[in-house]
């Protein structure tokens, strides 16, 4: 059996570019206005994924992600990388998911790939920054967890050796396998594309991307199967409806507000020598510094 | 004292409390414990802590002061440092138990780490990183159903530009993530007594919640006090270059301030993570914040708006942290910070 590396990854709006106009006029997010990335930290779990097959014969590196159609970028964006495979789980019926509702759906995908010796994810995701998900799968698959790992020490058939980094310091963790483990920023970065894998994948497409083509690719798949990227719904999943999406989500939003600044009476000054000579002189004598 | 309408079957909150090296509480699980006395009283419920590691002996008496009515105590040498299965299994263990109300837990790499597993188990909300907690009603139209007294977990969301109320009508417990600093700290009664209750260790936890084992360990004094300066110079983005960053870190000698920086500036490189002010980063409350190229992103204000004084220094006059400094100086700061540097020293005795 050949050593599987699950690695759940999800496609996000880049909330570290918000432009001005990402906000509409009645004070929603304008997510179409927000370019969609590969969540940085799910890179990083992508890299330690990837090293970990370069290091051990016959390992699969599978990802996993949840979102919409588009969403299938991210999967090829990682078949570039060095994934081998990838599976995207999308439905109307997970709309609205927080991560409880998120994690059950993950975590029902997952167990479909068993058996499977690791489940790597980012620590978190830049929409959120909740850092939930990792630790709910891990959970529901009752599995033990490895959070804010940076580096892998040692990996065999059984165990891992993970190190893994706090607020004021690292800790190195042996586990056995399988287990599911966050990755923090601090870990390696991921390698970037490589020109072969984006030549072999780069007609990858799920069933509903197909549908879209104009170009026929029936027999480019029949002798090119890896080329198809899965899609499965709720049914598929085999899936509760109740745990999923709205209903499946204990946490509710009661209000959105925009951002209102108490506007302060500020006092407006220039850089120029006698302004800032006027106000540290005034800090000064207040004794708020000195 | 409390509304006699009230339904009868509010249960209790919880604080989960973090134990450091030197055997003392974590100051978030004070600050929580401090906000866990108001909810509690707002609610006429008790306060409970839940203390796991292993020599606890004496941590009840400054527990107690922060009007922490019972300590659900775990006590085992397997138990510290921190380790998710049997904290884990423990917290659940009185969970299950106590059906707690609310559970409050600090949103540190132990918290973080906690929480998510405890809210999957028992399939309840989770809301991380709140910067606010309030008691309140809500009503939800599509069930007609009125609900009394539910915790609403506050947070700015979707790159700041939000802030969201979140609430968890139907699961208990509620539960949330607090960052270090957000709260205040504040001793309820010194002569509050409450009582400890000791769990049995054994009877709940079995061998396989010991298979993650930790090797190796390095933890670090931090050498970054933000969260006590009395002045802070902090920069953002608007900064342009790690270079450029040196200019605070002079400002800061003189002062003999500290250097803080907001997530843009981090994610840039400009500043390391231990220096990050804000929601996801550290709360600061200094007698002076000097935010040089810091536009003022809602998840950075929530980190550093209850300064007493604010200073903003920025090229841009329509920055959004203009609208909440009592200075906004519109100028670059290489420009401006020698200025500050050249003034002071010429100055100061």
């Amino acid at each position: 059996m050949s050593f599987r590396i699950i690695v759940l990854a999800k496609q996000v709006p880049d909330t570290r570019n918000v432009g001005k106009n990402a906000m509409k006029a009645d004070g929603t997010v304008n997510r179409a206005a927000l370019p969609a990335i590969f969540n940085p930290e799910d890179l990083n779990a992508l890299e330690m994924a990837l090293k970990i097959k370069d290091q051990l014969a016959d390992c699969e590196v599978i990802v996993l992600t949840m979102g919409p159609f588009r969403a299938a970028e991210i999967i090829r964006e990682a078949m570039y990388r060095g994934a081998d495979r990838g599976y995207l789980i999308t439905d109307r019926k997970f709309a609205g998911s927080d991560t409880l509702a998120t994690s059950y759906a993950i975590s029902l995908a997952v167990k479909k790939l068993a058996p499977y010796h690791l489940v790597i994810s980012g620590r978190q995701a830049i929409d959120g920054d909740t850092a939930q998900v990792g630790p709910q799968t891990a959970e529901k698959l009752q599995l033990p967890q490895i959070t804010y790992a940076e580096d892998i020490i040692e990996v065999d058939k059984k165990h891992i050796v993970v190190k893994r980094r706090l607020e004021h310091g690292t800790e190195t963790v042996k586990a056995p396998l399988p287990v599911a483990i966050t990755v923090h920023s601090s870990a390696p970065a991921c390698r970037q594309r490589i020109a072969k894998l984006l030549m072999k994948f780069k007609h990858a497409r799920t069933v509903t991307e197909l549908q879209d083509e104009t170009k026929d690719y029936t027999e480019l798949y029949t002798q090119r199967p890896y080329l198809q990227i899965d899609e499965w719904t709720a049914d598929d999943l085999h899936a509760d409806v109740g745990m999923l999406g709205l209903s499946g989500s204990p946490t509710k939003v009661k209000k959105i507000e925009n951002v209102v600044f108490a506007h302060k009476d500020s006092k407006v000054i220039s850089a120029a020598d006698e302004d800032i000579e006027n106000l540290m002189k005034e800090l000064m004598a207040s004794h708020v510094i000195g | 004292m409390y509304n006699h309408l009230m339904p009868v079957n509010v249960n209790n909150i919880f604080v989960y409390c973090e134990v450091t090296d030197d055997k003392t509480i974590a100051d978030v699980s004070l600050e929580l414990l401090s906000k866990g006395r108001k909810l509690a009283n707002d609610l006429g419920v008790k306060l409970e802590a839940i203390v796991i590691g292993n020599e606890l002996a004496g941590v009840e008496k400054e527990l107690y002061t922060y009007g922490v009515d019972v300590i659900h105590m775990a006590e085992d040498d397997r138990l510290y440092p921190y380790t998710t299965l049997p904290h884990t299994a423990l917290v659940l263990n009185i969970f299950n138990a106590e059906k707690p109300e609310i559970a409050l837990f600090g949103a540190t790499s132990i918290g973080r780490d906690i929480a998510p597993r405890i809210a999957s188990a028992m399939r309840c909300g989770l809301t991380a990183d709140c910067t606010s907690l309030e008691i309140g009603d809500h009503f939800e139209n599509k069930t007609q159903t009125e609900y009394k007294n539910l915790l609403y977990q506050i947070r700015p969301a979707f790159g700041g530009n939000i802030i969201a109320t979140i609430i968890n009508p139907e699961t208990r417990p509620q539960m949330a993530t607090v960052r270090e600093g957000v709260m205040k700290k504040e001793i309820y009664d010194a002569k509050f007594k409450g009582k400890v209750k000791k769990i049995a260790v054994n009877s709940v936890l079995k061998d396989e919640d010991f298979c993650v084992q930790i090797i190796d360990r390095h933890i670090e004094a931090s050498k970054i006090n933000i969260k006590n300066a009395q002045v802070i110079i902090a920069g953002g983005y608007g900064v342009g270059s790690r270079e450029n960053f040196q200019l605070l870190y002079e400002l800061a000698d003189v002062l003999g301030a500290q250097v803080g920086a907001s997530r843009a500036a981090v994610d840039a490189g400009f500043s390391e993570h231990e220096r990050q002010i804000g929601q996801t980063g550290i709360t600061v409350r200094p007698k002076l914040y000097i935010a040089c190229g810091i536009s003022g992103a809602v998840q950075h204000r929530a980190g550093m708006d209850q300064s007493a004084q604010i200073i903003s220094i920025n090229s841009d006059i329509n920055a959004p942290i203009n609208q909440i400094a009592d200075y906004a100086i519109i100028g670059n700061i290489t420009d401006v910070i020698p200025k500050m540097i050249k003034y002071y020293k010429a100055n100061s005795k």
